[in-house]
């Protein structure tokens, strides 16, 4: 085809313009760091993704970054799609914040390695896969504390998701709690086996409720439980953020988590150019957990007893699995004078003196 | 009865509600041919257009009629693929609940983690103080008494009326039914709606009176549980009741075991229900036992006049 002269000069014209606007674009030093953020969930579940968004909004404040966030990626061949697609559109950093990603996070890892993973909650790691998480088990030892010595009945529900080390940790954690303030309460365990299912974790709570438990505890994503023990008058402590609302007058506390200073300090090192696939996990004293706001129902004194325990456990002077620490059937479990390490904590799966029910064995 | 029993049988007719309602709609569409997965996705959507009424208007009647509503609406979508353009019926229902799936988690952002209102519950006079009864079926919401009223309601016109005859013998016959002058088409289109409307109020019923809130997905599976009772059920409102409750029951029961401390393996529990299921299925393939289980004949086959 013969091309008009017309043609021509518009071509070139066109190839100048190109030209100038990409010699014309932002200085490299300048560019935003471009992070993505990769949720199981909706952003207002009131749980554990509305908590990484509000580490994702933290980022922004903080450093100079562009981010994004796609909610409600099903664990599975689905997010490998997406984290492969964030990789392509020029993310830099990409977080993954469910266990279930793992496998998907450690493909696409290898496919794009000049990009940096975050994998929360999971184990596998590679030079540009870092795996993060936080020690949720400090504040939950503290609202134990509030449990114990808020119940009259000595029996406290405990609404649990699935029968997994973390949970189980959780559990462990929130009993030794509830055992320091009140040796003769014991902690009820009821399995929902899902992690979000309002109408399972309501009757969950229900049935402890029905066997004369006047505090609950949850390890569960979504607000039901809370809202049957207000429904019933009863006491209850939440989880992933603070879910008063839910339960105005009965709302004790929640062991809660706050994502952004970890976020921060991965985006740093990408900057700098030195993030590694390291395993992060930072406890209370790095801000990463939290105790949520203490109730108006709960004595000032046992308040001040919460909050100086609070601090030796940020001060480092506390640990919750220090021994001597008894499991159900009364054997010694970690002796008087160590304490639990970390890679036993990532698989316990025993229960301490103190909690009613059984970890399924597989 | 130790109040422990109590709690348990409460919790199966309260667990057990939110099904029965989607069982009963579903036993309606079936019986007059139509096969409609789509039973998860209307439930789903139609707790959300509960839940979001309910919100505005403070009134939960108000939102159990946008639900229903709701419900009866998607069932068009299903009614007009599968009745009117002879489509596919089990692609047609997946389609529907694949759809209101996604509809309801989009349009549904603005409501997540918002406490709601809804439901509460209410004793009936009287009633409430039979010392059995009493505390399982009469100290609960205003739905549950609905759902109570629903059943006779739903076997009485399926058995008892000449509608009841129609749907049955579209279900059945349709050629027969269409010879003797009955609008095939309509009746089809009639028990999908019903069946869309029933499926609202039992989605309703999770985010209005079960719990109240929204959130993404939060039928959790009942929709699909509501299509296995209905086999289970054999297509009688009746037996739904049966059905709905033994699972709700079962639940409940594994729940209450475990908070009680005792370690048993609950696991066999929660299959049973399933297991009778899959136990009618296979009766239900034998052309001798098909006919007495109430099978209809003309399940999920599309009609045409013509051939």
């Amino acid at each position: 085809m013969r091309v008009s002269r017309w043609g021509r000069l518009s071509g070139v014209l066109l190839a100048g313009m190109l030209a100038v606007t990409l010699g014309l674009g932002p200085a490299p030093g300048a560019e935003k760091l471009k992070v993505g953020f990769v949720y199981v969930g909706p952003v207002a579940d009131a749980g554990w993704t509305f908590a990484h968004d509000q580490g994702r909004r933290y980022l922004e404040g903080h450093a100079n970054v562009a981010t994004t966030k796609v909610e409600s990626v099903p664990e599975g061949a689905d997010s490998e799609r997406v984290f492969t697609d964030l990789a392509r559109k020029g993310y830099r950093l990409i977080v993954g914040t469910s266990f279930g990603y793992m496998d998907p996070m450690v493909k696409v890892a290898g496919e794009f390695p000049n990009v940096a993973f975050v994998h929360i909650s999971g184990f596998k790691r590679a030079k540009n896969l870092a795996t993060a998480f936080g020690r949720i088990e400090q504040p939950r030892y503290l609202t134990g504390l509030v449990a114990g010595s808020m119940t009259k009945s000595n029996i406290i529900g405990y609404v649990a998701a699935h029968p997994i080390p973390e949970v189980v940790r959780g559990i462990n954690a929130f009993t030794l709690g509830v055992r320091a303030t009140n040796p003769k309460a014991t902690v009820h365990v009821v399995w929902s086996n899902t992690w979000y299912d309002p109408g399972q974790e309501k009757e969950a709570a229900e049935s402890l409720l029905s066997i004369g438990a006047d505090v609950l505890a949850q390890h569960q994503d979504s607000p039901a439980a809370i809202q049957a023990a207000a429904a019933h008058g009863k006491y209850a402590v939440g989880y992933n953020s603070d879910m008063s609302k839910f339960g105005p007058k009965t709302f004790l506390t929640a062991p809660v988590w706050d994502w952004g200073p970890m976020y921060l300090y991965f985006a740093k090192k990408v900057e700098a150019g030195t993030f590694a696939g390291e395993d992060v996990w930072w406890g209370m004293d790095r801000k990463v957990v939290d105790i949520a706001p203490i109730g108006p129902m709960v004595p000032a004194a046992l308040k001040t007893m919460v909050m100086a325990k609070r601090t030796a456990m940020i001060a480092g002077k506390f640990n919750e699995f220090a021994g001597p620490i008894k499991d159900q059937n009364g054997k010694v479990r970690i002796a008087a004078g160590s304490a639990l390490g970390d890679s036993a904590q990532l698989m316990m799966n025993w229960f301490v003196d103190g909690v009613v029910g059984t970890v399924p064995t597989k | 009865m130790s109040p422990v029993t109590a709690a348990v049988l409460a919790a199966a007719v309260r667990a057990g509600t939110p099904v029965l309602f989607a069982t009963l709609g579903e036993i309606f569409a079936e019986r007059a041919g139509v096969l409609n997965l789509g039973v998860e996705g209307m439930m789903l959507a139609s707790a959300l257009a509960g839940f979001a009424v309910t919100a505005r208007t403070s009134n939960p009647w108000i939102g159990a009629a946008a639900a229903a509503a709701a419900g009866g609406c998607l069932s068009v979508i299903h009614a007009f693929l599968s009745v009117t353009l002879r489509a596919n019926q089990v692609a047609s229902g997946l389609a529907l609940t694949i759809f209101a799936t996604g509809m309801s988690a989009f349009l549904g952002r603005g409501y997540v983690g918002v406490p709601g209102s809804g439901f509460q519950s209410a004793p009936i006079p009287l009633f409430a103080q039979i010392p059995v009864l009493g505390p399982v079926l009469f100290q609960q919401d205003p739905l549950v008494y609905l759902s109570y009223a629903a059943v006779p309601v739903a076997w009485y016109v399926l058995y008892r009326t000449r509608w009841g005859l129609e749907i049955r013998a579209v279900g059945e016959q349709p050629e027969a039914a269409d010879a003797m002058g009955v609008d095939v088409a309509r009746v089809r289109y009639a028990c999908v709606i019903a069946g869309g409307v029933l499926a609202g109020l039992g989605g309703t019923f999770l985010s209005t009176a079960y719990t109240s809130m929204w959130i993404e997905n939060m039928t959790a599976g009942r929709g699909w549980i509501a299509l296995a009772l209905v086999i289970f059920a054999t297509w009688d409102p009746l037996r739904a009741v049966v059905g709905a409750y033994l699972f709700g029951g079962v639940n409940a029961l594994q729940l209450h075991i475990q908070a009680t401390g005792t370690s048993l393996p609950t696991y066999l529990l929660l299959m049973a229900p399933y297991v009778f299921t899959i136990v009618v299925l296979v009766i239900a393939t034998q052309e001798t036992a098909r006919k007495r289980l109430g099978t209809p004949a003309a399940l999920s086959v599309p009609y045409s006049r013509t051939g």
